[in-house]
């Protein structure tokens, strides 16, 4: 078993939260992983990625060759785009439909989903309605985990344990919260 | 599978933990500044007492570092790699006076420059030192190497670096720990005067490093991390210095290639271990994260009969970080065509946050700035160096830490009124004050805007050591009362801003305009954790 999955948004967005969620699960499971994030300077509403390698034999490389990645997992729809050099030819972009425009010459929606659409493999979830109809727009990107959360290799226990171990000091609220964010994404990934 | 999940910056930190740390020291700077930030973090570093505040820069941190290895103590500096040119000046009389207790020096370089000023290889400095450094390739010989630094540097009474690269620093993996070592308690050094570098002493002690070297080299043979992994294709023969070793691992195991590899980790490298791997290859690539360190003390400048490829001659660019797809491409593996980023997609660069106190401060200098024409602002290292790009397209320096004020005295003796240096708070008591005083000294005519936000915004709202103390300082140093002007960054005194900064820009002496409002981040985080402290208390 071997996963090697591109995150991706814009900073703040949360795809290190993702991350992390991943990352505990995966050990927790007795897989080995390596995930290289961004930090620092580009934090600050610019685009950020994180290489996220999970497998159950050692991992050599800290970053995903170009042309490997199985997954390009984005809380953002122009973000998912700027990794494709990554992505494999049988490879999967999913992302969010919710736009984060900060920048002047950002492209008209309809052109970025058609853009989209001209892959092979995509799926595109309204994370941010859901998030919201779920009490918080801010849970969106553990929505997007959900979406991806067949995928990964990971049973979905696990993956609640993890939310439960990296939000437990925020409060039982919360950790509930992000359960429900995650299995309302494992849905609407099936619809 | 099981350990700790930590970047490779944590692990270093733990790792200094668990080898009997007393004390860390380090102004923040990315990609090193979550070394400090796990030790802050560390229930038992808390519970030892271990020092981890910040230093005001990196030169203090280097020197209260070697001040508690002269008190017998393990201590640990770290730094991004520009740091170490601010500390240089310690660092490299430190391998003349050598250690008491051990001291790790680790220097987090960021090649591609993800978040810098240049992509300089701190193994110049190493070597320049003549100092042992450990380079390595994964978060566990992060974790295992910071141990074998503190013995190594009390084995030898020399400091010691560890010198990681962006990728190993912020990349995450399981670690796993060792036993815990008793740290040391106070002892003094046996000589007394080994510390004292007057020129007499000096030259013994300098005499003594060089002795040293051979031993040094010895070291780097026998430890076994620097260590040659047979291959029978003898057609190449494969040189890998530090995280590289991920790289060829990664894209061998996808080629089936099966060359011997020579997997360097410490330095100085074994000149013997050299000659042996370089003879059983018919030629010889150089993978380094860095500059072609390695590769030009090999090809050297006389003609030699050895095939050597790497950065120097094409098969790998000159400069930024390597990652698996160069590596293939200098191996000649076959790479498919890789889909390409639809022209769709635009740049997303960083920008200030909505609301942040340096926009406000950059519009109310933009206007009172109008009457005199553009190029006049030095400005410095931090959050407002994102003036430069549009909309605001407000400075037109950024080099190192201080420089700002300096840079604007020097153009105000050349003649350039109004002169204009814009700082953040933190920045100006790392490097900004001593320029300062310069400026005072002579009452050049410069107008200092010291951005004030109240933390060490870029890398993530560290304490700032100025937080209260500007008005003071700024007085201490001789800026005339009538000169040093209070600034309130909101969008509602745009005009009073304004006219604060057009009168200053008028005068012709030193001014200092303080603009203070906390950084909105730092202030939603507070707010935050003040909020949850009463949720947990009711």
């Amino acid at each position: 078993m071997k996963r090697d999955i591109i995150l991706a948004g814009v900073g703040g967005q949360g795809i290190l939260s993702i991350a992390a969620v991943i990352g505990v699960a995966a050990v927790e499971s007795g897989l080995y992983l390596k995930q290289a994030e961004v930090h620092g300077m580009s934090q600050r509403g610019g685009a950020v990625q994180s290489h996220l390698r999970i497998s159950d034999t050692p991992i050599a490389s800290d970053l995903i060759p170009e042309g490997s990645c199985d997954m390009i997992l984005s809380v953002e729809p122009m973000e998912a785009l700027r990794y494709l050099p990554f992505l494999a030819n049988d490879g999967w972009v999913v992302t969010s439909s919710k736009t984060f425009e900060n920048i002047d010459d950002y492209p008209a929606e309809d052109a970025l989903f058609e853009e989209i659409r001209k892959l092979q493999n995509h799926l595109i979830i309204d994370a941010f309605s859901i998030a919201r109809e779920l009490g918080s727009q801010k849970v969106s990107n553990i929505v997007m985990l959900g979406a991806a959360s067949d995928y990964l290799g990971i049973t979905q226990e696990r993956l609640e344990g993890a939310l439960n171990t990296l939000f437990g000091r925020k409060g039982e609220d919360v950790v509930q919260l992000n359960i429900k964010a995650l299995k309302a994404g494992k849905q609407a990934q099936k619809k | 599978m099981t350990g700790l999940v930590l970047l490779g910056d944590e692990a270093i930190g733990q790792g200094a933990l668990d080898a009997g740390l007393s004390g860390v020291y380090a102004y923040p700077g990315t990609p090193s500044t979550e070394i400090t930030e796990y030790i802050q973090r560390s229930k038992e570093a808390l519970e030892r007492n271990v020092h981890a505040r910040w230093s005001a820069n990196e030169k203090t941190a280097m020197e209260s570092g070697l001040g508690m290895s002269y008190a017998g103590k393990r201590a640990m500096v770290c730094m991004k790699h520009v740091g170490l040119n601010v500390a240089a000046d310690a660092f490299i009389n430190s391998g003349m006076t050598g250690v008491n207790g051990g001291l790790v020096v680790v220097v987090a370089d960021d090649p591609s420059m993800h978040s810098s000023q240049n992509e300089q290889d701190s193994r110049f400095y190493g070597k320049f030192a003549m100092i042992p450094v450990l380079e390595p390739a994964t978060q566990q010989e992060a974790y295992d190497m910071t141990r074998y630094g503190f013995e190594l540097s009390e084995k030898f009474g020399l400091p010691v670096m560890l010198r990681i690269t962006t990728r190993l620093a912020h990349s995450r993996s399981a670690v796993v720990r060792s036993e815990l070592r008793k740290e040391n308690g106070v002892k003094l050094p046996t000589d007394l005067k080994q510390f004292i570098l007057l020129p007499a002493l000096a030259r013994k002690r300098y005499k003594l490093l060089l002795s040293t070297q051979d031993k040094l080299e010895m070291e780097s043979a026998t430890s076994g991390l620097n260590r040659i992994e047979e291959g029978e294709d003898t057609s190449r023969g494969i040189i890998v210095c530090g995280l590289a070793y991920n790289y060829y691992r990664e894209v061998a195991a996808e080629a089936g290639l099966n060359h011997p590899v020579l997997k360097i980790s410490q330095y100085p490298v074994p000149v013997e271990l050299l000659n042996e791997f370089v003879k059983q290859v018919e030629r010889v690539v150089v993978f380094e994260e860095g500059a072609p360190i390695l590769e030009e003390s090999l090809t050297g400048v006389l003609e030699n009969e050895y095939q050597i490829g790497g950065r120097l001659n094409g098969l790998l660019p000159r400069d930024g970080e390597l990652d698996p797809l160069l590596v293939k491409r200098a191996l000649e593996i076959a790479t498919e065509s890789a889909r390409e980023i639809p022209a769709i997609v635009k740049n997303r660069p960083p920008a200030l946050c909505k609301g942040c106190s340096h926009i406000d401060m950059y519009n109310a200098l933009g206007e009172a700035l109008e009457p005199y024409g553009p190029g006049r602002v030095f400005s410095d290292i931090g959050c407002y160096t994102l003036g430069a790009l549009p909309p605001y397209n407000a400075i037109n320096s950024c080099v190192d830490m201080g420089a700002s004020v300096t840079m604007a005295k020097g153009a105000s003796d050349a003649g350039l009124r109004p002169a204009v240096a814009v700082i953040g708070d933190s920045t100006f008591t790392h490097s900004g004050m001593t320029g300062l005083l310069d400026a005072v000294v002579e009452q050049t005519p410069v107008t200092v805007i010291i951005s004030d936000n109240s933390t060490t915004g870029m890398t993530g709202g560290q304490q700032s050591h100025a937080t209260n103390r500007l008005f003071e300082i700024c007085r201490g140093l001789g800026v005339e009362e009538e000169h040093l002007r209070l600034m309130n960054p909101l969008r509602k005194h745009h005009e009073e801003s304004r006219k604060i900064v057009a009168d200053e820009l008028a005068y012709e002496g030193v001014s200092v305009i303080i603009a203070q409002r906390e950084c909105i981040q730092t202030a939603s985080r507070r707010l935050r954790s003040q909020k949850s402290v009463k949720s947990v208390k009711s």
